[in-house]
């Protein structure tokens, strides 16, 4: 179809590409499922959100601590399909000695490595488009480290609430103009960002309660600025 | 439980019916919820639709719909709704629209199901809004030791029982040789089934009254009768008796109101004893009869000040004790008219004599039966028509500053109307009066109305009660048919609305020290008791007291089934909460007052005050509808 063609961005073929060419078959998998037409409304393609707890913000030298997952869709998320995982980092990082929020030394000490919680973490983000807020993180970690244990590149289309957010309140001349009369830029972390729409606040870091917290945040930003029908390719990064 | 979760888990927890959950109900729970965002504006449940959770609002407000489009609720944080549609066949029946940006847990409809079997009390907070009216005095009485003393318990000894045929000479002799002070007096031919007993041998006996030591005096000494005279001649005319299962406190109240000193207990219709007032206060001498005996031993309005925390206690008990609001208020009420009666007397023995004959006329709760420990003096003479204003009324201001002064010595704060009888205004003859009576009654006007609503609740006080069964009798005949008066009556009735949306923030109003209260009775008891007064004169109903003038207004198809009991509970629910208010206020050593702060109401509390300012709510809507005054064009026209 034209506007399907039209429609086509530089993410569907990478996907195809993946989805033949991975190491694994749990990638191939995952990249097979994913929902890639971007001409496919926001309102039915199955989503879930992502976040990760980091011991700093470089991933060659921090590590993933803990992944939350929470599938959902526009219409309602459900708690009890979220999915959390407490990782044990790979010696050489830095991590093995962070105080951890909310988690316990011990609990660490027996976690499971990335690698062996893989296939878990590509079941449950099969066949959804992965949503996070500020997507740097959640693509440069997840991509260091399925890349340093399949030898596969793990990056993939998200949609980022955070993007969005600065959409609406970080356009150049928005504010050069708020500048002009004093006003700060609006903070677009997930806490501020959530508290625009009428959202509680939620005592974050926790990597499932932060992953809920996007997910609300998202059905919020959808029903204030955008609709149900819009694209997922508009909203994409 | 994923500790993950414990963020959602803190929240729902903390918020009834989930805060007396166990915690592995609670994980239940949060295992099976569904997030949603609901836009300010948008639909969360349309009307009959299937239901398949229960809703509970994390952040932000919603709004209840009537099918008729009324709103039926307003509901804040951590409340619940379809909880009314889950119990009847999980469809929806009002509609729920944001009304704020707002974000909804969805609970399982099944885990709601399992809750409702394993919880009684989360079983019971849901279905509230089902007849609940019998569970909230029955707890409480259960829950009560003192309140479920029975009075056969003070019963000591089998009732001395005369037929009426026997003589005086006779009845008084049997009452010499027995420790009894009274006598039941049973006729063969009696015709009211109430009191009519068989005896062992199987004969049918009407109990009559009780005969006393101070009837002999009265009857046969006093009045210089034969000794001869049978005793049916001397029995007084009025049985009252109570059931043995009857608690202490209503027997109490029985002797209150009936004023006597004397009570025929019976098991069904049989006689089983008789109680005396000293039975009772010896069991009781902290009791409000105590503390009225008490006022009416005091020499002096000083005497009769002091004995405010007197008052207070008797109050606080009755109110620990597990009393309803009507126990209570005629107690308080009771209380009242004594100080007011002996300080009366009082000025009386002072200022000599009255010139003219007069009634001291007791108006507002006081007359309704229904004070709690905040109340104001209302209160006028009624002169009889001989009177001059230049010759007598310098007797009865004076009269009228004794009693109103010493009313505020004992906690009976001035009236801020004026409606006092120092007010030359309401100390007048009664065809002052009956002209006063006839203008509101026929020419209203809701402006002039608003303070003398009162006026449509009087009692007699003191004095002559003559005056004020005239004036009684006209309210009863006159005012029900005037239409102009219960429209502008109505009109007044309305000014003041429940808070729909009680316990959510901006309902509720802030004092000086920014505490979050709601005055319940202007916002509760007291447009409630005004609409219920409206009702009560419509179907020409003598009762002063609100519940009385209920159970008149059931009599008559005036309201539709069920909606007087529910405006019962509504008063009951409304004016218990005010008290107990004010109790907690006078623990704490605060002055009490008419305010409820949200924050010192039990969960459970707060749903049964949600359900009574619901139903003042729709009685209102009804009034405005039964009643649509012509006041209001008149007013919507000169805009």
């Amino acid at each position: 179809m034209a506007a399907g063609r039209e429609r086509r961005d530089r993410w569907q073929p990478w996907l195809e590409s993946m989805a033949q060419g991975s190491e694994t078959a749990d990638l191939r998998h995952f990249y097979e499922a994913f929902p890639g037409n971007p001409a496919d409304p926001i309102g039915t393609t199955p989503l879930a959100a992502i976040d990760l707890e980091t011991s700093g913000l470089d991933p060659r030298k921090h590590a993933i601590l803990s992944i939350g997952i929470v599938p959902f869709n526009l219409r309602s998320i459900a708690t009890g399909a979220s999915r959390h995982w407490i990782l044990r980092p790979p010696r050489g990082f830095s991590g093995e000695s962070v105080a951890y929020h909310h988690i316990r030394h011990f609990d660490v000490e027996q976690a499971p490595d990335l690698g062996d919680v893989l296939p878990e973490i590509l079941e449950s983000l099969r066949g959804r488009l992965p949503v996070v807020h500020y997507h740097p993180i959640e693509r440069r970690f997840l991509d260091g480290a399925v890349r340093e244990r399949t030898g596969t590149v793990f990056r993939f289309p998200l949609i980022d609430t955070m993007e969005i957010e600065a959409r609406r309140h970080r356009r150049p001349w928005r504010m050069r103009l708020g500048r002009l009369f004093g006003r700060t830029p609006a903070s677009i972390r997930l806490a501020d960002s959530r508290e625009r729409y009428g959202l509680p606040p939620y005592e974050g870091h926790q990597a499932v309660v932060d992953a809920i917290g996007t997910a609300e945040l998202l059905q919020a930003q959808i029903q204030h600025h955008y609709s149900n029908s819009t694209p997922i390719g508009d909203l994409r990064v | 439980m994923d500790p993950e979760l414990l963020e959602i888990q803190r929240h729902i927890g903390a918020h009834p019916p989930f805060d007396g959950l166990t915690d592995e109900q609670l994980d239940d729970v949060t295992r099976h919820i569904e997030i949603s965002y609901y836009r300010a504006g948008s639909e969360i449940v349309a009307s009959n639709q299937p239901l398949t959770a229960l809703l509970y609002i994390r952040s932000g407000a919603v709004e209840v719909y009537r099918r008729s489009g009324d709103l039926f609720d307003r509901l804040g944080e951590g409340s619940i709704f379809g909880h009314y549609g889950l119990l009847r066949g999980r469809r929806s029946h009002y509609p729920a629209i944001a009304i704020e940006d707002t974000l909804i847990y969805a609970i399982d409809a099944d885990v709601f199901d399992r809750l409702c079997e394993t919880d009684n009390d989360f079983a019971d907070f849901v279905e509230l809004g089902r007849a609940r009216l019998p569970s909230v005095t029955e707890t409480q009485r259960v829950s009560n030791d003192r309140m479920a003393t029975r009075i056969r318990k003070l019963v000591k000894r089998r009732p001395l029982i005369a037929e009426a045929d026997e003589s005086a000479r006779e009845a008084a002799r049997r009452l010499a040789d027995e420790p009894a002070a009274a006598l039941l007096v049973v006729d063969a031919r009696g015709d009211d089934p109430r009191y009519t007993y068989a005896d062992a041998n199987g004969e049918l006996w009407q109990v009559m009254g009780i005969l006393t030591d101070a009837d002999f005096r009265a009857r046969i000494v006093a009045e210089g009768r034969s000794v001869e005279t049978p005793i049916r001649e001397i029995v007084s005319e009025e049985l009252v008796a109570v059931q043995s299962d009857e608690t202490v406190q209503e027997a109490m109240l029985a002797m209150l109101r009936h004023n006597v000193h004397h009570l025929a207990v019976v098991h069904r219709r049989r006689p089983i004893g008789v109680i005396r007032l000293e039975d009772v206060v010896r069991y009781e001498t902290q009791s409000s009869l105590y503390l009225i005996e008490s006022v009416f031993s005091q020499r002096h309005p000083n005497g009769l000040a002091r004995l405010l925390p007197d008052v207070r206690n008797a109050a606080v008990r009755l109110v620990r004790d597990g009393a309803d609001s009507r126990t209570v208020g005629t107690a308080l009420s009771s209380i009242g008219r004594s100080f007011a009666r002996r300080l009366i007397e009082l000025a009386e023995a002072e200022l000599g004599p009255p010139p003219v004959p007069y009634a001291f006329m007791a108006m507002g709760s006081m007359a309704r039966n229904e004070q709690t420990l905040v109340t104001d003096q209302d209160n006028a003479l009624v002169l009889d028509d001989r009177f001059d204003p230049q010759q007598h009324d310098q007797y009865f201001l004076k009269l009228a500053q004794r009693v109103s002064d010493g009313l505020d010595a004992c906690g009976y704060a001035y009236c801020k109307g004026d409606i006092m009888a120092t007010n030359p205004r309401w100390r007048q003859p009664l065809s002052v009066w009956q002209r006063y009576f006839r203008s509101w009654i026929q020419a209203p006007n809701a402006e002039r109305l608003l303070h003398s609503n009162i006026f449509f609740d009087l009692d007699n006080l003191y004095g002559e009660e003559r005056l004020i069964e005239t004036l009684q009798e006209l309210v009863a005949t006159e005012a029900g048919q005037s239409p102009a008066l219960l429209a502008a009556m109505s009109r007044n009735a309305l000014n003041r609305t429940p808070p729909i949306g009680f316990f959510r923030e901006f309902v509720t109003e802030k004092d000086g020290q920014q505490n979050e209260f709601i005055n319940v009775k202007r916002r509760g008891t007291a447009p409630l008791t005004d609409l219920i007064r409206i009702h009560a004169l419509a179907c020409g109903s003598r009762a002063r007291n609100s519940f009385e003038r209920l159970a008149d207004i059931k009599e008559t198809s005036l309201l539709g089934p069920g909606v007087a009991d529910r405006l019962s509970y509504a008063l009951e629910v409304l004016s218990l909460a005010r008290l107990r208010d004010q109790v907690l206020d006078i623990e704490e050593e605060r002055e009490p007052d008419n305010n409820i702060e949200p924050r010192n109401v039990p969960a459970k509390q707060r749903a049964e005050i949600k359900e009574a300012f619901r139903a003042l709510s729709d009685a209102q809507k009804f009034l405005r509808f039964r009643y649509p005054g012509p006041s209001n064009r008149i007013r919507t026209a000169s805009r």
